[in-house]
């Protein structure tokens, strides 16, 4: 009787505890869930707190990503100050300190790759700007592949059982996303040098990466909306140098652009941003892949 | 054909030049190969692993592109460590039909703050908040107001954990209890420039106290969290610090979660306890027990859940209480019940419409205490509030709100233009 009722309870703590647990993520944005996921495979529950529709400044500190910040081993982030309007708060109420920031749980991307735009003034006066620089650093594929070594790293710091298996699947992403970067290098060579017109000054790293010519901003200062006044300054600078396309963002509004785009007819480009930002944005590789088929439509 | 013959000739030169080398005896020459083979073996093993090992460093540390400066190391000052410091300034300008000195809520018993600000122009409370980490237990904040008249009182000074483990937070100083849904928020986020109804006449605006405070957020899919409180029993409804400075306690419990991509919503049941010794509201001496439960629904809307261009949110809360002692001596046994409904809709970015029903009920008074402020003469107190708002960024706010006030016995409207700026560190929102 004894002995049923030990196994009973032995294995109650088998089925209770899987045979082994996955890293629990909490990707902040869907281009590092995505990554986690190519890195991780089984090995990861991935959880990605903002959709490509949304503007990852501007989430709001919702109960369910407090709920779901709870179970996280690893926050996987950009940083830079990108989340810094909701991220503390979650983390905060989380009342996890595996996630604390500075713990090996808290992982921010932009802290391994060299920031672009870093500005030299700190006003409000300049708008939404970012102290460490421009944290928008996945539009470049290159960064990818620099932040998936980091971050296949801090995998195997936090579950070194698995390391083989983070060790193995690094290796093929990166032979995959090397073939994959020659391939889009070779396809956006005829890009290099195409003038262009952003929104939101969040692609300075694919204007770095692919050589493009950034000539005018449509927001007066990042992150405040475009007024009637600046877009008259902009249609004068449009007008002395005209630009290809005007590229926003998918979870941005298109008024601006198809403004601008109208009057100086020119083609008003929405771009995905990250994965799931359009359709077709599947996953990192197919978020690159559109990125560059929308791109060269634009340039036609 | 010549030419062939003579290099071969000379290749056959150049060998027998060669052969002198391999005079020695064959079992020397298989030894030397051996022992050639063996060095390239280990040779060949050990550059391996070099690779292996350079290959797995490689994979450790981030690799950079392009040569990176190395990072500035902090300066050796002792500022290094200032707190995050942010700063909120206000400023209204008032006009009202009545006298706001002396407007009263139709049989409540008002705590001095509930009352309705000062006609004309006028600096609100500005409130400096500093906080940062203590070490790696625990986080401190504090946030001092400064009112118009220059009186400065601390408003939150608390002591709050970071390392507990199984989802346990715990707090102590003097902080806004967890109950209802605006109350632990300060003033300067809430949606419309003043507390609704219930709040005003129910907790003068809000309950903060000197205490302690556990909260546990459940391991669960969806946001599940308990708090309980217990703090010394001084400010309203409280007073006088009964039970030996612990006179209040408060439990509550929220849920939340995404409904789809688009919505989300926050749930609350909270109890607040208090006891009064002798509290003082304008003359009135309350001496007894306060209870008070308070349920809150907030439900917020985006497109696709980006609240940038276009969102709304819906706050609803109904309080429930019941003050039993003596009434400036005479024994009261009384209910009261209040709520509030309000709606805010940004329409484009920047701007804000807002509309806030409120009401109140109470029970009738003995008639000993008929004509006093707990009389309220069969009137139901109510206010209905309209708001415009324009932000420039999500640091600075101006808005213009008109209350039709009949919560006192003489009706009154109420113009108020306000602008609330934040200067400093940017502190994150709660949702």
């Amino acid at each position: 009787m004894r002995n049923l009722f030990l196994a009973a309870v032995i294995a109650g703590a088998t089925l209770t505890q899987p045979a082994h647990a996955a890293l629990n993520v909490f990707a902040c944005e869907p281009e590092w869930g995505a990554l986690a996921l190519e890195l991780g495979g089984d090995n990861v529950s991935i959880y990605t707190a903002t959709t490509g529709l949304q503007d990852p400044h501007q989430v709001q500190a919702r109960p369910s990503l407090i709920a779901k910040a709870r179970a996280a081993d690893i926050t996987v982030c950009t940083g830079a100050e990108l989340e810094t309007a909701w991220l503390p708060m979650v983390v905060q109420k989380s009342a996890n300190a595996n996630i604390k920031a500075g713990s090996s749980g808290s992982f921010e991307a932009a802290s391994f790759v060299r920031l672009l735009d870093v500005p030299a003034k700190l006003d409000r006066a300049e708008g939404d700007v970012h102290p460490a620089g421009n944290p928008h650093i996945q539009t470049d594929a290159r960064n990818i592949l620099i932040v998936a070594k980091a971050l296949s790293a801090r995998f195997v710091l936090l579950d070194a059982a698995s390391a083989p298996v983070y060790e193995q699947r690094l290796a093929d992403f990166t032979s995959r996303w090397t073939a994959s970067l020659a391939k889009w290098e070779a396809a956006a060579a005829s890009l290099k040098g195409t003038p262009i017109a952003v929104q939101h000054a969040g692609w300075v790293y694919m204007i770095n990466w692919l050589g493009l010519k950034q000539i005018a901003v449509l927001e007066p200062k990042p992150g405040v909306p475009a007024s009637s006044g600046h877009l008259a300054q902009v249609l004068t600078t449009l007008e002395r140098q005209p630009v290809k396309m005007i590229i926003r963002a998918a979870y941005q509004s298109d008024r601006a652009s198809q403004f601008i785009g109208e009057r100086t007819k020119t083609r008003a480009i929405m771009l995905p941003f990250t994965v799931g930002g359009t359709e077709e944005a599947k996953d990192l590789f197919s978020l690159y892949d559109d990125t560059l088929k929308r791109l060269l439509a634009g340039a036609k | 054909m010549r030419v062939i013959a003579s290099t071969l000739c000379a290749v056959a030169l150049g060998l027998t030049a060669i052969q002198p080398v391999y005079a020695a005896s064959d079992e020397a020459i298989a030894a030397l190969r051996q022992e050639m083979k063996a060095l390239r073996g280990d040779y060949e093993s050990k550059i391996q692993d070099l690779e292996r090992r350079l290959q797995q460093a490689e994979q450790r540390t981030p690799v950079q592109p392009d040569p990176v400066p190395p990072p500035p190391s902090a300066p050796a000052s002792p500022s290094a460590f200032n707190p995050a410091i942010s700063v909120i300034l206000n400023g209204s300008y008032a006009m009202s039909r009545n006298d706001p000195g002396a407007a009263t809520v139709a049989g409540f018993a008002l705590g001095e703050e509930a009352g309705r600000g000062d006609r004309g122009f006028s600096l609100g409370e500005s409130e400096v908040a500093i906080s940062a980490n203590v070490d790696q237990e625990f986080f401190a904040n504090l946030i001092v107001a400064i009112g118009g008249d220059g009186a400065i009182g601390v408003e939150e000074g608390y002591i709050q954990t970071t390392n507990l483990p199984w989802g346990f937070t715990a707090k102590a100083g003097r902080f806004f209890s967890g109950i209802g849904y605006l109350n632990e928020k300060h003033a300067h986020t809430w949606e419309f420039s003043d507390a609704p109804l219930p709040y005003r006449a129910m907790l003068e605006n809000q309950y903060g106290d000197d205490g302690v405070e556990l909260r546990w957020l459940a391991p669960t899919d969806f946001f599940l969290e308990f708090g309980a409180e217990w703090f010394r029993g001084d400010a309203f409804p409280a007073g006088g610090a009964d039970d030996n400075g612990a006179g209040t306690v408060a439990a509550f419990v929220h849920a939340g979660d995404d409904i789809d991509e688009s919505s989300s919503f926050l749930a609350g049941l909270s109890y607040l306890r208090t006891k009064a010794l002798d509290r003082d509201t304008s003359g009135d001496i309350f001496t007894g027990s306060d209870d008070l439960a308070i349920a809150s629904l907030v439900y917020k809307w985006a497109p696709d859940g980006n609240p940038v261009q276009t969102n709304v949110t819906l706050t609803g809360e109904y309080f429930f209480g019941r003050e039993d002692g003596s009434f400036n001596g005479v024994p009261v046994d009384y209910e009261r019940s209040g709520f509030y409904v309000q709606g805010v809709y940004q329409f484009i970015p920047g701007w804000r419409i807002g509309v806030r029903y409120a009401g109140l009920e109470t029970d009738d008074v003995p008639v000993l205490l008929a004509g006093s402020v707990l009389d309220d003469f069969g009137y139901s107190p109510q206010a209905i509030t309209a708001l415009l708002e324009y932000r420039t960024t999500e640091f600075g706010r101006f808005r213009a709100q008109y209350t039709r006030d009949d919560a006192g016995l003489e009706p009154d409207d109420e113009l108020v233009f306000t602008y609330t700026v934040s200067i400093g560190a940017h502190g994150a929102h709660s949702f």
